[in-house]
């Protein structure tokens, strides 16, 4: 959690509605104060030096595109919400299902190749110091093998990574400033975010709380989260994320067929983010490359964080096929490269070491058995919510459960449970606008403790 | 990488700032040609004082601490989730409690990154491409590049092999490696290593004092790397040593050079909360936001190391291999001047900068590689002021450098 928001944390009274409220803030810049229609939504805390030590003045002017964006991430607020909460009520036993952490311990086979690798870095034999910055030759190999195999995708389309989050900035570092981009509504917050601090978008826009110049793709029950291709305006890039964050959609071999024609039709490029396909439960596609003709429009980033609880160790990946080309023939993969060599230094040899175990077929078979667990606590969350007679959506092919609250704000429904629970979630809207009336209940956490959310669920809501 | 047989195009088109970019990435380049050597002389014995890669296996104590919390990660009470995107608190602490004692840096202002190559291409994106940069010239190559990624700058220029828009401070041994600043344009940002890669001249105090008086008077503000600071022998190791420096300087460290950790990737980036722009927004707000959302930690098991690195035992056993780098540049500088060679640095950084007057570094490059099949790295990959040099690391095993030290005094005789 940002350090900045924690020392904020202990000054902000504690009552849920003053801490909402604008006035309690005047010591604190409010150049990012987002209000989202008639609610005090999230607020950018930012911690000013006070007065007298800001006499000077650097003659450096702040990046406008910084100051686009309207609020801290999504995820440091909910985890200063959190914070805040817990302060408030000591006592109690607060269980977050917010921001989407893994909790079960890493499987021994894959921990024990990384304490290996550790030893062996203080061995004469065993050292290593610089890696390819495309990541470790056997890794990328293995990664080819077990999530491309007969897709055309081979070792050195692959790029290891600290992650998805760093990828996805590295992609915009190399698409540029100039290149117009698609979201799914609601969507994982670091599209957009990346988006605007790399000068993509226009202003903020309060009145439909969209940024200017990003085309957002609705995804709702109506249209049964696939967004409607017809309405969509041309892009250059397309994220797509399936299973989708927040969501929890897993989008059909035939949707992604029309997003592939979609993208080769207007000539763009989808960015598919595949972090929770291995908890696809149907047999819908698990990458975008199962779609024939996907290579020459899409890249796949993806990431071990949620199959091997690595949220904390940092590994992940981008494919790039070689069929991928800019409008004048060069190929996406190589100027992707010359980002990695200059922008980045390789993920943590120990980290690969790691990520080599998980797809030894010991890991495969271990890390689906975690997935299964947090799959389990999905079921546990849906059904809790079903018998109250919530629409809910999700939880099939992913590890979040999408719950709908018609006609409600979902931070007065988010601050609405914590108060009442003392259970974290993470309110729709801050996936964007399309977010607005849900609640994300993510399926990551202790089975006990998500047995003791649905009871405290079951009180409230009864 | 072959050009598509499927001649599909999408019509989206590259990026002009990547176009803009006249060669690989230096350190690429450098490997590629190792390669390509070996592969020409399959039997050569090839002696690698090229990319600045640490050669020495980490002290037990590390290794040892990394594998324990590797280890924990299996079990209930030590499995850790994410961290917190600015670095573990403990090891906040001891980076401000170890290398900015008694300087007013706080832990909050500090953040625990992958390294010093991915803070700085960070740098540049909280920067933006509205900002005026000046580099060393010669200087880390990651500077410029990321300045023309991110569309700081204007087009290269062959004959002065310089990009526009990019002030270039030239550091050579007439003006004994600190530039002259009078004669300096104004820039937003001062990217300034010291002890500097590749020339190996760590700044003195009065020198970075006049650094920081020029960027107070200019109002701008200095990415100071501080990298190689624990290879000084004498002289200021952190720019906050500097009265006023934390209204007018960032800076950049790594475990990379300190404790081997080239693979494991581990560095810092302090932003001191007085550091303003214009407008007085906190530099540090900005910066905090760019961590959270294009980042999301550094490995835990790598900060762990981290830890072990900075305690009492194992600071003593990581500067151990420092000292033992830092007496095969001994070794390295010797060789050199005693073929009557003009050389610089590898008193307090473990480069040799070799001048070869006349010369174009590539060509010397190459007859060194071709004659005594040792790598190096050619100066113009530093810079168009680093045409005449070499660099040469001083990391490697012993019996490597005495080796190279032999074949070298054998060619250049």
């Amino acid at each position: 959690m940002s350090v900045i928001h924690q020392n904020l944390s202990t000054s902000i009274s504690s009552s849920t509605s003053t801490f909402l409220g604008h006035n309690n803030l005047k010591s604190i810049k409010s150049s990012n104060v987002s209000i989202p229609g008639r609610i005090s939504g999230v607020i950018n805390c930012v911690a000013t030096p006070s007065a007298e030590k800001t006499a000077y003045k650097t003659k450096v002017s702040r990046n406008e595109n910084m100051g686009k964006l309207q609020a801290g991430y999504l995820f440091p607020e909910i985890a200063r919400r959190r914070a805040a909460h817990m302060l408030k009520y000591p006592d109690a036993q607060v269980i977050s299902l917010g921001i989407g952490d893994t909790t079960e311990p890493i499987p021994e086979v894959i921990t024990s190749a990384m304490a290996k690798r550790s030893y062996a870095l203080s061995t004469v034999e065993g050292y290593t110091g610089y890696g390819a910055e495309q990541g470790e030759k056997q890794l990328r190999a293995a990664i080819a093998k077990t999530y491309y195999e007969n897709l055309g995708i081979e070792e050195d389309d692959i790029f290891v990574s600290d992650g998805a989050k760093s990828d996805i900035s590295r992609l915009q570092v190399l698409f540029g400033s100039k290149v117009t981009m698609a979201v799914q509504d609601p969507s994982y917050p670091a599209y957009v975010d990346s988006s605007v601090i790399l000068g993509q978008t226009g202003q903020f826009q309060k009145d439909v709380e969209k940024y200017g110049n990003i085309e957002y793709m609705k995804c709702t029950p109506e249209n049964g989260f696939f967004p409607d291709l017809s309405a969509i305006r041309r892009t250059d890039i397309i994220f797509f994320c399936s299973p989708n964050n927040p969501t929890g959609y897993a989008a059909s071999r035939e949707q992604l067929t029309r997003l592939v024609e979609f993208a080769k039709e207007n000539g763009s490029i989808i960015v598919f983010d595949s972090a929770y396909a291995m908890y696809i439960s149907d047999d819908n596609p698990r990458s975008i490359f199962e779609i024939p003709g996907a290579k020459e429009v899409s890249m796949e980033v993806s990431s071990f964080s949620k199959y091997a609880g690595f949220t904390g160790v940092r590994l992940g990946w981008t494919a790039i096929p070689k069929e991928l080309l800019y409008s004048d023939g060069f190929p996406v993969a190589k100027d992707f490269n010359r980002i990695v060599c200059t922008c980045f230094n390789g993920a943590s040899n120990i980290a690969q070491a790691g990520g080599l175990a998980c797809v030894s077929p010991e890991g495969i078979k271990a890390m689906h058995e975690v997935v299964g667990f947090y799959k389990e606590n999905t079921d546990i969350i849906v059904e809790t919510f079903n018998s109250l007679g919530f629409k809910v959506y999700g939880g099939k092919n992913a590890p979040y459960v999408w719950i709908y609250f018609p006609g409600q704000s979902s931070w007065d429904v988010f601050s609405e449970i914590l108060e009442k629970t003392h259970v974290v979630t993470t309110p729709g809207s801050g996936f964007g606008p399309g977010g607005e009336g849900f609640i994300r209940v993510s399926a990551f956490g202790h089975r006990e403790n998500v047995l003791e959310a649905c009871r405290r669920f079951k009180q409230l809501y009864k | 990488m072959v050009n598509a047989v499927s001649c599909y195009f999408t019509k989206v088109e590259r990026n002009a700032n990547l176009e803009r970019l006249q060669y690989n990435y230096l350190f690429p380049e450098i490997s590629e040609r190792e390669l390509r050597h070996v592969n020409k002389y399959p039997n050569a014995k090839v002696i690698s004082l090229g990319i600045g890669d640490t050669t020495e296996p980490l002290p037990e104590i590390i290794a040892s601490s990394m594998a324990d919390y590797a280890r924990s990660l299996s079990t209930p009470q030590g499995y850790k989730g994410y961290g917190a995107e600015q670095g573990n608190k403990e090891l906040r602490k001891a980076i401000a409690e170890t290398f900015y004692k008694d300087m007013g840096i706080k832990d909050s202002e500090v953040f625990v990154s992958d390294g010093s190559q991915c803070d700085i291409s960070r740098l540049q994106m909280l920067f933006g491409s509205n900002m005026s940069i000046a580099v060393q010239d010669p200087s880390f190559p990651a500077y410029i590049d990321t300045g023309v990624i991110i569309g700081q700058t204007g087009n290269y220029e062959k004959e002065s092999g310089r990009y526009q828009n990019i002030a270039y401070m030239e550091c050579g041994p007439e003006n004994n490696f600190f530039p002259d600043l009078p004669k300096t344009a104004r820039t937003d940002i001062i990217f300034f290593c010291s002890p500097n890669n590749p020339t190996g001249h760590a700044s003195s105090r009065e020198q970075l004092e006049q650094l920081v008086e020029f960027a107070q008077q200019n109002g701008s503000i200095i990415v100071y790397d501080s990298a190689y600071a624990v290879y000084i022998t004498d002289g200021p190791r952190s720019i906050y040593e500097i009265p006023g420096a934390r209204k007018v300087a960032i800076e950049v460290s790594s475990f990379s050079k300190i404790a081997g950790f080239t693979g494991v990737r581990l560095g810092w980036t302090v932003v001191p909360e007085e550091l303003v722009y214009s407008n007085g927004f906190p530099v540090i707000n900005d910066f905090n936001r760019i961590v959270c959302t294009c980042f999301n930690g550094a490995s835990n098991i790598a900060q762990a190391g981290g830890l072990a690195c900075l305690s009492s035992d194992g600071f003593k056993a990581v500067l151990s291999n420092v000292n033992y780098y830092k007496e095969n540049a001994k070794i390295l500088m010797n060789t050199f001047t005693s073929l009557g060679l003009r050389v610089y640095g590898g008193v307090n950084a473990p480069y040799v900068w070799v001048h070869f007057p006349g010369s174009n570094s590539w060509d010397v490059f190459n007859e060194i590689l071709e004659k005594t099949h040792i790598i190096t790295v050619p100066g113009s990959g530093f810079g168009p002021g680093g045409r005449e040099f070499i660099r040469v690391t001083a990391f490697g095993h012993r019996e490597n450098i005495l080796e190279a030290s032999e074949r070298l005094r054998s060619f250049l005789s």
